[in-house]
């Protein structure tokens, strides 16, 4: 058992974290919201790392001032609000549904519709395309009969 | 009309392909600043070594002045610095120095050596004041009006042409303006 447990340690890579030891809170609760927060909040330096998993000083100082936010006893609400406050919309990887975030939420399923009018539109096409051509009229037939 | 249809697709993707374009100018590392038209962080620094004076945000009040972010770990501050000595020798607006999470005395040390822009500084060692005026890096200044409201951010190393062009004409403007209290 210990053995096929060293041995699965020693083959699964571990994730190299950027939190460091000495960051972290005492309290393994406020730890967790901490590091739930910290997936949410974008590095400004970096840009397209979270703050949890960015080694730039900036995202640790962001780091600490979420844990420091989080002891003092503001709500995980409040402590992304602070930084919403200094950075603006930018920090948040998951923007919030506002008026100037709304293009951004529905455009997908604009387009989604869009594509889905479009495929009936064709496929009603084909349909008609398909169906058999109407019989031919009196005048048709003899005006045929007279081509032979 | 049924044959304009297909025309659909091609104008979408012209308009699409202006409009990715256009991206590709921006820089993006630009993010827009919260502060803009709004009153600059309240803070009250210690001073950096060798200087008595400290730079609390009560200093940017009664006059249009500069908050640059600075630090002699900053590569791109060696680069901006001869054109804030410039700056600072026309005497239009005062600049206050932020030096952002330097080890003691470095800061001290790298302006004895280059020359001294700042009528005043601030020694934000942890970082928390730059974080406060949404700093991203350095340098970055801060345009702030008579009444201590933030009117603009630049980021990166100022050059003589956004000093000439931009900064220099938006502090003279704002000087000449009545206040607005």
């Amino acid at each position: 058992m210990r053995r096929l447990l060293i041995s699965v340690l020693s083959t699964v890579s571990w994730a190299a974290l950027a939190v460091q030891p000495d960051e972290r809170l005492a309290d393994p609760a406020l730890e967790a919201r901490a590091r739930e927060i910290s997936r949410e909040i974008r590095c400004v330096v970096c840009q397209s790392e979270n703050i949890d998993d960015s080694n730039a000083p900036l995202a640790r100082d962001l780091r600490l001032l979420v844990r420091e936010r989080l002891a003092d006893g503001d709500s995980n609400e409040a402590v992304i609000d602070y930084l919403v406050a200094r950075y603006g919309d930018y920090v948040l990887l998951k923007p919030r549904l506002k008026m100037n975030t709304i293009m951004l939420w529905v455009a997908p399923l604009f387009v989604a519709a869009a594509a889905a009018a479009g495929a009936l539109l064709a496929l009603r096409g084909a349909k008609n395309r398909n169906l058999p051509a109407p019989a031919l009229t009196e005048e048709e037939r003899d005006a045929l009969k007279r081509l032979d | 009309m049924k044959r304009l249809v297909f025309l659909i697709p091609v104008l979408a993707f012209a308009v699409m392909a202006i409009w990715f374009a256009q991206g590709l100018d921006r820089d993006p590392r630009y993010i827009p600043s919260m502060l803009i038209n709004q009153p600059a962080p309240e803070f009250s620094l210690q001073p950096i070594d060798g200087r008595d004076e400290a730079f609390a945000s009560r200093d940017l009040k009664g006059e249009v002045s500069m908050v640059n972010i600075f630090g002699s770990w900053c590569a791109s501050c060696e680069i901006e610095h001869p054109v804030l000595m410039s700056i600072a020798g026309e005497g239009v607006a005062p600049i206050y120095g932020l030096d952002w999470k330097d080890r003691p005395g470095a800061g001290a040390q790298w302006l004895m050596a280059r020359g001294d822009p700042y009528a005043k500084i601030g020694d934000d060692a942890e970082g928390r004041v730059a974080i406060d005026f949404g700093v991203t890096g350095a340098p970055e200044t801060f345009v702030v009006d008579k009444e201590g409201r933030v009117r603009h951010k630049h980021v990166g190393p100022i050059s003589e042409d956004d000093w000439r062009n931009v900064l220099k004409p938006m502090i003279e403007d704002l000087k000449s303006a009545p206040p607005s209290y």
